[in-house]
């Protein structure tokens, strides 16, 4: 109550308190609106974006899109290299970063000593989820594409998306593990276990679900990234296909598909919204809608798996 | 068996079983470091080549010319032209997304009823899933004629659009952090300001906001960080002209954009041209490094203990 107000009579001083009430509780009112239209502004941003590519991509879309190679003619491209190119990229990125990312958020959680060593990991770990994904894409280009003389290669391309998601898998096994209670360790210890066996029986199989979660949001970001895939130089122009890694007789797996040159989705993408014909850029649209599907779906399964674990799993 | 040869057989068996465990730590030593040799090999690779490229261009030119034209005869290597669009786009898009991402935060955190927050969170995770290129194609195709239709004179590549859009894309980030953030002010402290007769919106801008400012700050940076590193949206929206000019309204390239310029032609590999993409990434680390210390300090000093 201010001075003002103390000076009036009492039934003018209680008139006045209650128009304070009153407006503070408009205010509190007014937010609250603000806060909805925000939020259903966010909704709009998205509805208008998927619409829009609806528009313009969805007619694009039928069998032959997904069949047929980039054409320079917009009516016959498809996204047969990109997708068959997104698809084994992927493979190589979940290969590397999927044993790196889980071994180092074990070691951290349940290995490392408290020394300078842990340390340096950790605040390495956080620094490297704020490095911009172009510089991982100068990295590629420096080391894998040149030093290692891997070129513009399906595995130069995997090695660095691998990179580039580990720290997401690392954070993720790390607070998949840390919700353990320390009983179960105590436990397995009783029975005898050594370190390992507890782990990799008790502490790996419950943090399951959480690295899975990390591990679908890893990819599903390393699907869309275009920047450091364009860094190393990839080609944009793919009508061919990279060989099968599997193979009638033995030993049933070949390794030629890693060192093929490649296009994947996102760049196909960018090559069709890069030029000025239109019918391109509904080309384009198209193939952001499937890309736009399969990352959503992705995050989709994540958010499911760590909803649905939540719920069950109580210690 | 007699009693000797169990002992023995338990001792070997016990040596093996040490041995292996020995080697699973080590393996997974080995995978802990491998982050710390991916940015040991960020920083030796920027740095190797960058000096390389310092000693064709002299470091006064890369900082005071005011032209960026490496690919010409007429050679010009003046940084400041793609940080000035750099600068602007990033700057256009924290004008949208910290606001948005604050309100949406302090109305996720201490308005919404918990149902919608348990359906509105998950969504905007989704929508900061969404590839940049999708949104550098909503850049282009979309928000651009839109802006046109207000501003007929605005270039088809212009720094204004990408900003915008970069800006709803980083909205996510900031308003989940910064909901985490405010989330993890203890209760007491909002039951207190309640019974002093405060509002809610009260308590929100005046107990927990300056409770949860360490998170709230590097949640900010973070969208900094975001928006200087981004990539796909400016190289599609804003234009590759390098262009010396704060100027939204304006084409202009981006560090990002200009690397990414250089990575679809071919040069060859050891050129000065191939080697200013490494110059041109060592200035954009140094500048998320700089951001990253920033933040760090920023934490430290709005850090409050309960």
């Amino acid at each position: 109550m201010s001075a003002k107000t103390r000076d009036l009579p009492a039934v003018l001083q209680l008139e006045e308190t209650r128009r304070i009430i009153a407006r503070h509780k408009a205010w509190d009112r007014a937010f609250g609106v603000l806060g909805l239209v925000a939020l259903i502004g966010a909704l709009l941003v998205f509805a208008t974006l998927l619409g829009e590519m609806l528009k313009n991509g969805a007619a694009h879309l039928s069998y032959d899109f997904f069949t047929s190679f980039p054409s320079r003619r917009a009516a016959n491209a498809g996204i047969l290299s990109a997708w068959v190119g997104t698809t084994l990229v992927m493979l190589v990125t979940a290969l590397v970063a999927v044993p790196l990312g889980v071994g180092a958020g074990i070691y951290l959680e349940e290995y490392a000593a408290k020394n300078l060593l842990t340390d340096i990991i950790e605040i390495n770990v956080t620094n490297l989820a704020g490095v911009p994904s172009i510089i991982y894409g100068l990295l590629a280009l420096g080391l894998f594409v040149y030093q290692f003389g891997l070129g513009q290669s399906i595995a130069a391309a995997g090695l660095t998306l691998a990179l580039l998601i580990l720290p997401v898998v690392i954070v993720a096994t790390r607070e998949a593990i840390r919700t353990i209670p320390q009983i179960i360790r105590e436990a397995a210890y009783a029975c005898g276990a050594t370190k390992w066996q507890m782990v990799s029986h008790h502490i790996l199989p419950y943090s399951l679900p959480g690295i899975m979660t990390g591990v679908i949001i890893g990819l599903a970001r390393a699907i869309g990234e275009t920047a450091p895939i364009i860094t190393i130089g990839a080609l944009t122009f793919i009508a061919f296909l990279p060989q099968s890694p599997f193979q009638s007789e033995a030993p049933f797996l070949n390794v030629e598909w890693l060192s093929a040159p490649f296009t994947v989705m996102p760049i196909q993408m960018f090559n069709w919204v890069s030029r000025p014909e239109a019918d391109f850029q509904a080309n384009a649209a198209a193939a952001g809608l499937v890309l736009l599907v399969m990352t959503l779906t992705m995050n989709a399964v994540a958010i499911w798996i760590r909803y649905h674990f939540r719920k069950r799993i109580k210690w | 068996m007699n009693p000797v040869a169990k002992n023995r057989l338990a001792k070997s068996m016990n040596l093996r079983r040490r041995l292996i465990e020995r080697g699973i730590e080590g393996l997974l030593l080995f995978a802990a470091l491998v982050s710390v040799f991916t940015t040991l090999a960020i920083v030796a690779i920027l740095l190797w080549e960058s000096v390389v490229f310092f000693e064709h261009v002299p470091i006064w030119d890369f900082l005071t010319d005011t032209q960026w034209t490496p690919l010409f005869d007429d050679a010009h290597f003046g940084i400041m032209s793609l940080l000035a669009g750099t600068l602007t786009t990033t700057l256009v898009a924290l004008l949208v997304a910290i606001p948005l991402g604050t309100v949406l935060a302090i109305y996720l955190s201490e308005f919404a009823p918990f149902r919608l927050r348990e359906i509105a969170k998950p969504f905007l995770e989704l929508l900061g899933g969404i590839p940049t290129i999708i949104y550098g194609y909503f850049a282009l195709l979309f928000v651009t004629p839109l802006l046109q239709q207000i501003f007929p004179e605005l270039p088809g590549f212009n720094m204004l659009s990408a900003g915008l859009v970069m800006g709803i894309m980083i909205v996510p980030y900031i308003s989940s952090l910064s909901e985490d953030a405010m989330r993890a002010v203890p209760m007491h402290m909002r039951e207190g300001s309640y019974a002093m007769g405060a509002t809610r919106l009260q308590t929100a801008l005046f107990v927990v906001t300056p409770a949860a400012m360490s998170g709230l700050a590097s949640s900010y940076i973070l969208g900094i960080s975001r928006a200087v590193g981004e990539t796909m949206v400016v190289a599609i929206a804003a234009g590759m002209q390098p262009n010396l000019t704060f100027n939204p309204a304006e084409p202009a390239a981006t560090i990002t954009a200009y690397i990414v310029q250089v990575a679809l032609g071919d040069l060859p590999h050891g050129s000065v041209g191939y080697q200013t993409i490494f110059a041109a990434g060592l200035t954009l680390m140094l500048m998320t490094l700089l951001f990253n210390i920033l933040g760090h300090v920023l934490r430290k000093r709005f850090r409050e203990a309960y």
